[in-house]
């Protein structure tokens, strides 16, 4: 089965519908969607209104470190996460607020595990940065391949046994066969707001069958998102970053 | 693991085992049958013990993720792989034939042989480098060649591809290869450039045309460290009538600093294809090793500071470029001849490893065997090659890196397509035919070499008309 696997998608609807749409082309049988369906973006509600059927006809949807913090007023986020999630307080729905509370934190069917930031421990919401924090989480888990998001940088972790951890930056488009022989990380880069100096959507597909996994980006009209951001009168910062893809 | 025995009649993956061809130390070779085509393939079977060196396990996976991806006449083809929870194996094209390794017992061999086998495997490793491969481990036993002639590439258990992970960086610390054809960046753990393998191509012409190894057989990391300072004796002196050309040649393959070795496998085989064309330095006519005092003085720099550290393997292929520009004396106006000499520039402008390579054609009556020499005894070959060198004069890149080519032909386009097949060049450039009868009655040449050429084609042409256009 073809899985699409898209992650922190920030209330960026132009990006995710660019994504899906990609996805789709590529023949995608199952979508994952790895959290963060809000903050920083302009449009919070709109994101939620279109995951929500998508949930229903049998997506799969993790819970994010922003969508945990839409729910609740005190969050540890640095000032410019912060005015943004105020901002998204406001413009969520009870629906769109029911709906995010009752994400699952993580899901697994053995031999995958789908979480928002890392496996060692979901809810401290650590960022998978470097072979270290990679391994914290593969020492986890048995699962055969762990994806997540958080970090809105592409990157791929391998482990051997207890040898060591290999770090390797996936190189867009090249299906990378998962061997049997290891267990995977795979950090599926950002949809909503790629920090990897490449503006355009990030998202992933992984053919089950095969094992391969390919890292995809899908163009999309940046700019206009970070005028709406900046109508919104949202930071700036987070306009100027969509445009620059850091 | 559920391990299968394998023996004759067996049947694994859809593939009948027929006899085993080789035993190695990390493999077995057998010869299958397809049950799905009846096609006779090979089986390379990882030898998997509990205990056993994990680099061959490693290395065996890094083979099956590489090989399906890897297309042309210079790899085996892919056909299968066979899972580890299972019975790990990958299926492939069966090349007859043997290996270089038994050519060890007949050397030294001509100096014109080496350098043809040298060719061979440096179009080999072009193909392999563009499809983002570094082999690192090019040695005899790892050559074969097809009824046709190409060189084939095979085992890739120490190769690295760039897009894909590197499963042998992380895992071992002592370096993987084999010792007497091992780069210096490799000895130090660089996995990721392509110029490794024309070290180890250097290495091999080296020990094919005097029948001793550069740098011997080390056993140990202090032996493989040592060709870091310490220069091997140049082939000359080991066989005086080798060719200075040759010497350059391999010599530059040897430089301890990738930097100033070919940059691309196409510069190599450029060289090696055209050997009256060399440009020679102090390499070839080295006649000894350096003295005590200066290997001493590159031992104190350090190891690590002697060789090149590059941030992107490939940039080489992008800034090398050979440009092959075909130049028709005769019916050029000075006009047209002047921007096809601008438009060659502006190529090469930002590559300072470009090479031009100005080709023209000599053009042979089709019915009669044409004499070389005019009717006043000029040799036409030279006459052709100073208009040659004259057109080239003004171009502003280092004579080193200009050679010049009379290629005698009754069709002129199939005559440029095949100097560029057989050079890989990467972009041919030449004058557009005149709007004349001329075109009309013989057709366009241009047309044919762009609609054909396995590379870029820049067909220049005067600007005409500007005044009634802005009219």
């Amino acid at each position: 089965m073809l899985l699409a696997l898209l992650s922190d998608i920030h209330a960026n609807l132009p990006a995710f519908e660019a994504c899906l749409a990609a996805a789709a082309s590529q023949g995608a049988e199952r979508l994952v969607l790895l959290g963060d369906f809000v903050g920083y973006g302009p449009d919070p509600e709109a994101v939620v209104q279109r995951v929500i059927p998508l949930v229903e006809a049998g997506a799969i949807a993790i819970k994010g470190n922003h969508d945990a913090a839409a729910l609740r007023q005190d969050t540890g986020m640095n000032p410019t996460a912060a005015q943004a999630m105020a901002w998204t307080r406001e413009h969520l729905s009870p629906t769109a607020r029911q709906f995010l509370s009752a994400l699952p934190m993580e899901v697994s069917d053995g031999s995958h595990l789908f979480v928002h930031s890392d496996g060692s421990d979901p809810s401290a919401w650590h960022y998978v940065t470097d072979v270290q924090s990679a391994g914290a989480s593969l020492d986890a888990t048995r699962a055969h391949v762990t994806f997540c998001g958080h970090v809105h940088v592409p990157a791929l972790y391998c482990k051997m046994g207890a040898g060591k951890i290999t770090a390797h930056r996936p190189t867009t488009g090249v299906a990378i066969p998962l061997s049997s022989q290891r267990q995977w990380l795979a950090v599926c880069g950002s949809v909503g707001q790629p920090r990897d100096h490449n503006p355009a959507a990030s998202f992933s597909i992984y053919d089950t069958a095969t094992r391969a996994l390919t890292f995809h980006r899908a163009a999309y009209d940046a700019e206009r998102v970070a005028q709406r951001i900046r109508d919104a009168d949202l930071p700036e910062s987070l306009a100027a970053r969509l445009i620059l893809g850091k | 693991m559920a391990k299968q025995v394998l023996a004759s009649g067996s049947v694994i993956g859809g593939f009948q085992v027929v006899e085993k061809l080789h035993s190695g130390g990390m493999a077995h070779l057998w010869k299958v049958r397809s049950e799905a085509t009846g096609e006779t393939l090979l089986m390379k079977v990882p030898v998997v013990h509990e205990g056993e060196d994990p680099a061959a396990i490693v290395g065996f996976e890094m083979e099956q993720m590489i090989m399906p991806r890897l297309k042309g006449p210079h790899v085996p083809r892919f056909v299968a792989n066979g899972d580890f929870a299972e019975q790990p194996f990958i299926a492939m094209e069966l090349i007859e034939g043997t290996s270089l390794l038994p050519m060890l017992e007949k050397l030294p061999l001509p100096v014109a042989e080496v350098a043809e086998i040298g060719r061979k495997i440096a179009m080999a490793l072009d193909s392999l480098h563009r499809q983002r491969v570094v082999h690192l481990d090019v040695k005899p036993s790892n050559i074969m060649f097809r009824p046709t002639g190409e060189a084939v590439l095979i085992d890739y258990g120490l190769s690295r591809h760039l897009d894909l992970p590197d499963l042998m960086a992380e895992e071992f610390k002592l370096p993987y290869g084999t010792a007497p054809y091992m780069a210096p960046e490799q000895v130090m753990g660089q996995r990721h450039d392509f110029r490794s393998d024309f070290f180890a191509l250097g290495c091999l012409m080296y020990f094919f045309a005097t029948g001793e190894r550069p740098f011997g057989d080390p056993q140990k990391l202090k032996g493989l460290q040592r060709r870091i300072w310490e220069d091997p004796k140049p082939p000359r002196q080991l066989k005086p009538d080798i060719l200075l050309w040759f010497q350059e040649i391999v010599l530059r393959c040897l430089e301890v600093n990738a930097a100033r070795r070919y940059q691309t496998a196409a510069q190599l085989l450029f060289d090696l294809a055209n050997p009256g064309q060399v440009a020679l330095t102090k390499r070839a006519h080295k006649e000894k090793r350096d003295g005590f005092f200066a290997n001493m003085r590159r031992k104190s720099e350090g190891l690590d500071s002697l060789i090149d550290h590059p941030h992107e393997a490939t940039k080489g292929l992008a800034e090398a470029p050979i440009v092959a520009v075909a130049i028709d004396i005769a019916t050029m106006t000075p006009e047209l001849s002047a921007t096809v000499r601008q438009t060659v520039m502006r190529i090469i402008e930002r590559s300072s490893e470009s090479r031009v390579a100005c080709l023209n054609i000599l053009k042979l009556n089709r019915l009669a065997l044409d004499s070389s020499v005019d009717e006043e005894g000029n040799n036409k070959h030279v006459a052709r090659i100073v208009q040659l060198k004259d057109w080239a004069r003004t171009l502003e890149v280092p004579q080193s890196r200009v050679s010049f080519h009379v290629l005698e032909a009754t069709d002129p386009a199939e005559a440029i397509l095949d100097y560029a097949r057989s050079n890989t060049v990467d972009h041919i450039v030449m004058g557009a035919r005149d709007n004349s009868t001329m075109r009309k009655l013989l057709g366009s040449v241009s047309g044919k070499v762009a609609a054909e050429a396995p590379c870029t084609v820049t067909v220049v042409r005067e600007r005409k008309d500007q005044d009634s256009a802005s009219s």
